[in-house]
């Protein structure tokens, strides 16, 4: 999974996309994630950094990263794998 | 280095340009006790879902409508509505306060009776009194609120075989202004029924007139409507004075004082429109004191206010099942609270606070409980903090009617704790059994043995 390249996220966690005029608020390990997949950081790499950062286990994460990115891909945010090979 | 707290992560579409006027978020801090009491620890001790009653609320409540009465008219008497909660401990708890017993049904009668309130000191109101009920309050001296014709004819019959007066009044509906207009108990003022229930029993004889009684709706957000009432129970009363020569000696203003709680729909949190006690005090003893009562026969107030008293007194605590998301993505979080255990889902958006530390980041949360029924909403919009799996929260105000209309639905009833004045946690009412249910069902002998 990929954010969208014009996607703009600020250190506070506000995130813009300038396709619909949308805009979005995310809280602080959000943007961390986000961040993570703007770098093209796999799921298994992100999810290393997480626990070794934040106190929490590899169930809860995995079931809140899923959570999260479907939404991310819901709200358009994120990249399909046609736009991501063109 | 320490590893940061989790929160799990989340993103929010922001709204600009909606009207937000009054903030979405409500919830600043989580409330991890009641009246010094762990929440948590009264979770691990009596288990989730937990109702749990403050009894120095109760106290301090009833005393505040008490001074506003009191204050404004010199003859006050409260009455404890049994059906909004009759869980032993609390009618006891406004028993002591000095309230009377105020029931509805034979059931609750032998309730009051059993906790010690003599029958002198019970309403009886309601419009199913059986023969029996009826003989046993007249053998009591009880009050008795005539609802219909048919409930008079009983009493007048039943003045044959016991040899008592009864001690009677009549419920009188009326137009006091609002809608919907309450004309299902008792005998219509405008019309004329109430004289005529009034004149039946004056001219038989056979009962004692003792006051007048009106309850003119629920959840009352307008403190006028009781003014309008008070008028016309008066204007009734100084007639029978006139016409009979009789003195009332109460007129019962019933109850229907709206509590805190935020009814559906409303665009303001019910704390910002509920009357006050005083509110409803300054209406009714200033329509009395006003009216035409000579001054040595005014009536005693008689208030069997019910829900305004309890239901800020009554908390329900619960932990989250799950967290999931609807088609559209929106937040759905399950907890172990359905609709059967907390009936008042159905007309309130009760706050709900989180009983645990948490960030300011909310989410826009549709909140279920456990039952498999489309109709167990418990929110269906609330922006709380994020909530995860084993999470406890506090419904607050569910003191009136959740522990008497609770229904058995597929799991069995909580434990009811109360917290007394000095933070003793004490268990009032104990957690259904399976055996609570399987004692009183019969299997017929034929359907005993079956294979699969």
């Amino acid at each position: 999974m990929r954010i969208n390249k014009n996607i703009a996220i600020s250190d506070m966690g506000f995130v813009f996309n300038p396709v619909n005029g949308e805009s979005y608020s995310v809280n602080p390990i959000g943007v961390e994630i986000i961040n993570l997949l703007k770098e093209d950081k796999s799921y298994e790499e992100i999810k290393a950094t997480i626990l070794n950062n934040y106190s929490t286990d590899e169930t809860t994460f995995e079931k809140d990263y899923f959570d999260f990115t479907n939404l991310l891909l819901h709200l358009n945010l994120t990249e399909t794998e046609d736009e991501k090979n063109n | 280095m320490e590893k940061q707290r989790y929160e799990r992560p989340i993103i929010k579409k922001l709204e600009t340009g909606m009207p937000n006027k009054f903030g979405m978020r409500t919830e600043y801090a989580p409330m991890t006790q009641i009246d010094g009491v762990s929440v948590k620890e009264l979770i691990k001790e009596y288990g989730s879902p937990l109702f749990v009653i403050s009894e120095s609320t109760i106290r301090s409540t009833i005393k505040k409508a008490k001074k506003a009465f009191t204050t404004r008219y010199p003859k006050v008497q409260f009455a404890w509505s049994y059906k909004t909660n009759y869980l032993d401990a609390v009618c006891k708890v406004f028993h002591q306060e000095g309230s009377w017993a105020e029931v509805v049904s034979g059931f609750e009668y032998k309730k009051a009776i059993a906790n010690g309130v003599s029958g002198k000191k019970i309403i009886f109101n309601g419009p199913d009194k059986s023969e029996d009920d009826l003989r046993m309050a007249i053998e009591n001296e009880s009050l008795i609120h005539i609802d219909h014709l048919d409930e008079l004819y009983t009493i007048l019959e039943l003045t044959d075989v016991i040899n008592k007066r009864p001690k009677v009044a009549i419920r009188v509906n009326m137009d006091t202004g609002i809608y919907p207009m309450w004309d299902r108990f008792g005998f219509n003022y405008e019309n004329g029924q109430a004289w005529d229930a009034l004149n039946k029993i004056m001219r038989s004889g056979k009962l004692e007139l003792m006051g007048l009684h009106s309850h003119i709706g629920t959840f009352m957000l307008s403190a006028s409507a009781y003014a309008v009432a008070a008028s016309k129970l008066a204007d009734l009363a100084i007639g029978i004075e006139q016409k009979y020569n009789h003195t009332i000696k109460y007129i019962d203003m019933g109850g229907g004082f709206a509590s805190k709680n935020t009814l559906k729909g409303s665009y303001l949190p019910g704390f910002d429109v509920t009357p006050s006690f005083d509110d409803f005090a300054e209406a009714i003893t200033t329509t009395l004191l006003n009216s035409n009562f000579k001054n040595s026969e005014l009536p005693t107030l008689i208030l069997e206010t019910g829900r305004a008293l309890i239901d800020e007194a009554g908390y329900l605590l619960g932990s989250v099942v799950a967290n999931k998301r609807t088609s559209s993505g929106k937040r759905n979080t399950i907890i172990d609270v359905g609709v059967n255990i907390l009936f008042t889902s159905f007309w309130y958006d009760h706050k709900i606070t989180p009983a645990q530390p948490f960030t300011h980041y909310t989410e826009t949360t549709q909140i279920y409980g456990p039952l498999c029924m489309n109709i167990d909403v418990i929110r269906e919009n609330i922006d709380l903090p994020l909530l995860n799996k084993g999470d406890h929260f506090v419904i607050h105000t569910v003191g009136a009617y959740n522990m008497t209309q609770w229904m058995q639905f597929i799991t069995l009833r909580p434990n009811v704790v109360m917290i007394d004045s000095n933070s003793k946690v004490h268990l009032i009412r104990e957690r259904e059994s399976m055996e609570t249910f399987s004692s009183l069902e019969k299997v017929p002998e034929h359907l005993k043995k079956f294979e699969l």
